[in-house]
C-alpha cells in the first residue's frame, strides 16, 4: 500500500490489483504502463482496463499459487497474471 | 441496386454469440475455407434479403481494429478491404452484448469512426433481460444516427427486422470495390491515448443511457465460476471432465463401431460371393472394403470427443479450463492460452494448430504449434485400439478399471508429459524469449446450443469423411497396387512358399528399411504400415489390414480378425515399441502442411519433423529393449 501524490484528494489509500481483498469494489487509480508489454497494454486497453475503470477482485489463484487471478472490469470477468495486476493501482470507489 | 451481391460482415468482440447469430442468419448455406495467404477460417454464408440475398461474412472477434493477433488483423484488412481475394464489406453489422454494451459499444464507436454504413446489433438480448437490464434501444439510435436492432440468435428473434435493416441501408448506399482510403497513420490517429479515452467516455455514457434500469443479478454464473475456478474445486472439475470425455469416447462408441464394422463386413462378404475372382474384387476387398473401411470405423470416437470440446466451447467453460491451467502451463514457460489449442488437438491437431492464432504472443503461438502433434489425436486412435485390443488383456485391476483402458490412458498420459518436456526445452532454446502474460475475458455462461453444436459435428464429420476418401483412400489404393505387383509366379516351383507381400514392390521396399527400424523391435510388416501412413496415421491400420488381407487370400476363409492375426505374429514387446512409436511420430502430412502455412516457410515443418521423429525412435526403442528385459520379447 502507498500514497498516492498525484491525487487531487490528499491521502487516497491505494492498492495494487493483485493485492485487492475478494468482492471489494474499487476503481482504477493509475496504470503503470512501464511495467507492461505493448501488446499486453493494447490486449488491457481493449478490454476496457482503464484509469478511472471500477474494478473488482473475484478469484484469486489455483492449487497454492495465488495467481492468476479474475477480475470484474465493468460487466466483464477477466482472467490476468498476478504480475499484470501489480501494475494497476486500484482506489476506493467513492459511488460506493 | 448494382450487380453485385452485396457483402455484409458480422464484426464483434469474441463471445457476444456472433456464430449463433450467423448460424441462424444463414442456416444451412454456409461454407468455411480460408482466406488466400492466412489460416483465419473465413466464414461465408447466403443471407436471404427478401427475393434476393447477400453475401454474409462472420468476421474474427476482434476487440478492436489496433489489432494483437492474427484473428484481429485478418478483421482490420477485410474492414479496410486490404485482404485480397474479399471485396470489402458494404455493411458492418456490429455484433454488441446487450448485457455488456460499456465494454461493447468502445469497438462499435471505433468502427464508426470509418464512417462505414453500418447497423449494430444488440444480441442476446433476453440475457441481458436476465440479467437484470432494461434497455432502450431507441437512445442509441437517436445518439449514434444509426439502425439498431435487438437480436435473440437462439430463439430467432429480431431476423427479419435485420434483414429489413439491411435492404433499407443497400438501398441508400453506393457499393464500392475499392479499398477504404485510410492510411496506417490515419489509422493509428484512431488509437491515440485522447481518442481512445474519448471512446471509452462515449460508450460509457451511452451504455448509462441504454440502459433504463439496472439490478445487478448473474448470480448464477457467479455462483458457478464460485466452483470452477475454486482454487482446489476447479482442478477437481477439469480433470472429472476430462476423465468423462476420454471415458465417454470409449463407452459410448461401442454400438456404432460395432454397426459400421458389421456394415463393412457384410459388404465386404456380398461382394466376395457376388463377384468372380480376379484384379476388381481383390481391389474392391482388399484396398477399398478393408483398407478405408478400417478406417471410418473410427468416426463415432471423433465425433464424441469433438462433441465434448464444441459443448466446453459453447458453455464459456473453455476460458474456464485456461484459467485452471494457467499456473501450470505457465511452469514450462506456456500460458493459459495455449491450453485450448492444446484441448482441440487431442481431437486433431489440425484445428488446434489454427486455434493458436488466438494467442498474441509469437513464441508462445509458435512452441504451441510445436508441442500440439503430441496431444494425442484421434487419428491415433484407430492405431491404439486395435494394438490394445490385439495384445493387453481385457483384465478387470479392480474397481470396475480394465487394464486396456489403463494402457490407454498410459499413452495419452506419455503424450502430454513428452509435450510438456518438449516445450520446457523449447522455451529455453530455439523459441527463447520473456515469458508471455495471460489475459482473456472469461464469458458468461452460457446453454449451449444443441444446433450451433450440430452444425459443427457435421462440419467435422465431413472434414474426417473428406480425409478419408481422398488422403487415406488413395495411400491405400497405392499401397494395394504396391503390394499386389508383381504377381508370385504360381506355376514356377522355384517360388513355392514365397509370400506374395514378400515378392511385391511394396514388400522389396519395407525390407530395404527394415534394417533401419529393426533395432526397436520393427518388423518388415511395420516397416511396410510406416511408410504410407505418412499420409495419416489411420493408414498404419488400414495398410495392415490390406497386407494380411493379400496374404491371407490364398488361405480358406480367413475369418480371423487383423487383431488375431497380429498377435500371432509379433511379440508383446513389438506391439509396445509400435505403440510407443506413435506417442511421438509426426505422421499426418496434413499436420504438416497446416504448420508450414501457420508459420510461413518450411523452417518449423522441418525442425518438428525432426525432433519428433528423434523422439518416436528413442521411445520405441527404450521400450522394446525395456520389454525385451523383462522377457517379453
Amino acid at each position: 500500500m502507498k500514497v498516492d501524490v498525484n491525487a487531487n484528494r490528499l491521502q487516497i489509500v491505494t492498492m495494487q490489483l493483485d493485492s485487492l481483498p475478494l468482492k471489494q469494489k474499487m476503481r482504477i487509480a493509475s496504470i503503470d504502463w512501464s511495467q507492461i508489454s505493448e501488446t499486453e497494454g493494447k490486449r488491457l486497453r481493449a478490454l476496457g482496463i482503464e484509469i478511472g475503470a471500477s474494478v473488482e477482485a473475484l478469484h484469486r489463484g489455483i492449487l497454492f499459487w495465488r495467481d492468476p487471478i479474475a477480475v470484474r472490469v465493468g460487466r466483464m470477468s477477466i482472467a490476468m497474471r498476478s504480475k499484470t495486476a501489480a501494475a494497476i493501482i486500484c482506489e476506493a470507489n467513492d459511488n460506493g | 441496386m448494382v450487380d453485385v451481391t452485396p457483402v455484409i460482415a458480422l464484426v464483434g468482440n469474441p463471445n457476444v454469440g456472433k456464430s449463433a447469430l450467423f448460424n441462424v442468419l444463414t442456416g444451412a448455406r454456409q461454407k468455411i475455407g480460408n482466406y488466400p495467404g492466412v489460416t483465419v477460417e473465413r466464414k461465408v454464408g447466403r443471407l436471404p434479403l427478401g427475393d434476393t440475398y447477400a453475401e454474409l461474412l462472420d468476421l474474427p472477434g476482434a476487440y478492436s481494429l489496433d489489432s494483437t493477433s492474427l484473428d484481429e488483423q485478418v478483421t482490420r484488412d477485410i474492414i479496410l478491404g486490404r485482404q485480397t481475394g474479399q471485396r470489402r464489406p458494404d455493411i458492418l453489422a456490429v455484433v454488441a452484448d446487450a448485457s455488456n454494451l460499456e465494454s461493447h459499444l468502445r469497438f462499435a464507436l471505433e468502427l464508426k469512426a470509418l464512417n462505414l454504413p453500418m447497423i449494430l446489433i444488440l444480441n442476446m438480448s433476453d440475457l441481458a433481460a436476465r440479467d437484470g437490464l432494461e434497455l432502450s434501444p431507441q437512445y442509441l439510435i437517436d445518439q449514434l444516427d444509426i439502425p439498431v436492432i435487438e437480436t435473440v440468435a437462439v430463439r430467432r428473434r429480431g431476423l427479419d427486422e435485420f434483414s429489413a435493416a439491411c435492404q433499407s441501408l443497400l438501398a441508400k448506399i453506393d457499393m464500392s470495390e475499392e479499398a477504404l482510403a485510410i492510411d496506417d497513420q490515419q489509422l493509428d490517429s484512431l488509437f491515440s491515448e485522447d481518442i481512445r479515452a474519448s471512446f471509452a467516455k462515449h460508450s460509457k455514457s451511452l451504455a448509462k443511457g441504454t440502459v433504463v434500469s439496472e439490478t445487478l443479478t448473474r448470480e448464477w454464473s457467479r455462483a458457478l465460476d464460485n466452483v470452477l475456478l475454486h482454487p482446489m474445486g476447479g482442478i477437481l472439475v477439469l480433470l472429472a471432465i476430462m476423465f468423462l470425455m476420454f471415458q465417454a469416447v470409449y463407452a459410448w462408441s461401442g454400438p456404432p463401431m460395432d454397426l459400421i464394422e458389421a456394415g463393412f463386413e457384410a459388404v465386404g462378404g456380398y461382394v466376395d460371393g457376388a463377384m468372380a475372382d480376379g484384379f476388381i474384387k481383390s481391389f474392391l476387398v482388399n484396398a477399398i472394403i478393408a483398407g478405408v473401411g478400417s478406417v471410418l470405423v473410427f468416426l463415432p470416437q471423433i465425433l464424441i470427443l469433438f462433441f465434448f470440446i464444441l459443448l466446453l466451447e459453447s458453455t464459456g467453460y473453455m476460458t474456464r479450463a485456461a484459467f485452471v491451467m494457467d499456473r501450470l502451463m505457465g511452469m514450462v514457460g506456456l500460458s493459459g492460452h495455449s491450453f485450448i489449442p492444446l484441448l482441440s488437438s487431442f481431437a486433431c491437431a489440425i484445428p488446434g494448430i489454427m486455434a493458436t492464432r488466438s494467442i498474441s504472443d509469437q513464441k508462445d503461438r509458435l512452441t504451441t504449434i510445436l508441442i500440439a502433434p503430441l496431444m494425442t489425436c484421434s487419428a491415433r486412435l484407430p492405431v491404439y485400439t486395435m494394438i490394445i485390443g490385439a495384445f493387453i488383456p481385457a483384465h478387470d485391476v479392480g474397481g470396475g478399471v480394465g487394464l486396456q483402458g489403463l494402457v490407454l490412458l498410459g499413452l495419452y498420459i506419455a503424450g502430454i508429459l513428452g509435450a510438456m518436456i518438449a516445450a520446457l526445452l523449447l522455451r529455453r532454446s530455439v523459441t527463447k524469449g520473456a515469458s508471455s502474460g495471460f489475459l482473456m475475458e472469461m464469458p458468461r455462461y452460457q446453454w449451449p446450443r444443441l444446433r450451433d453444436i450440430l452444425i459443427g459435428l457435421w462440419q467435422r464429420a465431413w472434414v474426417f469423411l473428406r480425409r478419408a476418401g481422398t488422403i487415406i483412400f488413395a495411400a491405400t489404393v497405392v499401397l494395394w497396387l504396391l503390394l499386389t505387383y508383381p504377381k508370385v509366379p504360381i506355376d514356377d516351383p522355384a517360388y513355392e512358399g514365397v509370400s506374395q507381400v514378400d515378392y511385391s514392390i511394396a514388400g522389396r521396399i519395407a525390407g530395404t528399411i527394415e534394417p533401419v527400424v529393426a533395432p526397436i523391435g520393427f518388423n518388415r510388416d511395420i516397416a511396410l504400415a510406416l511408410i504410407p501412413a505418412m499420409a495419416a496415421r489411420e493408414v498404419a491400420v488400414a495398410a495392415l489390414a490390406t497386407a494380411y488381407a493379400i496374404d491371407g487370400e490364398d488361405e480358406d476363409k480367413v475369418s480371423a480378425t487383423l487383431g488375431q492375426k497380429l498377435s500371432g505374429q509379433w511379440s508383446l514387446a513389438t506391439a509396445l515399441a509400435f505403440l510407443a512409436w506413435f506417442v511421438f511420430a509426426p505422421q499426418c502430412i496434413s499436420t504438416i502442411a497446416v504448420t508450414r502455412r501457420e508459420t510461413n516457410g518450411w523452417k518449423w515443418p522441418i525442425f518438428m519433423l525432426s525432433y519428433l521423429f528423434a523422439l518416436a525412435y528413442v521411445a520405441a526403442g527404450v521400450t522394446y529393449w525395456s520389454a525385451v528385459a523383462f522377457g517379453l520379447g
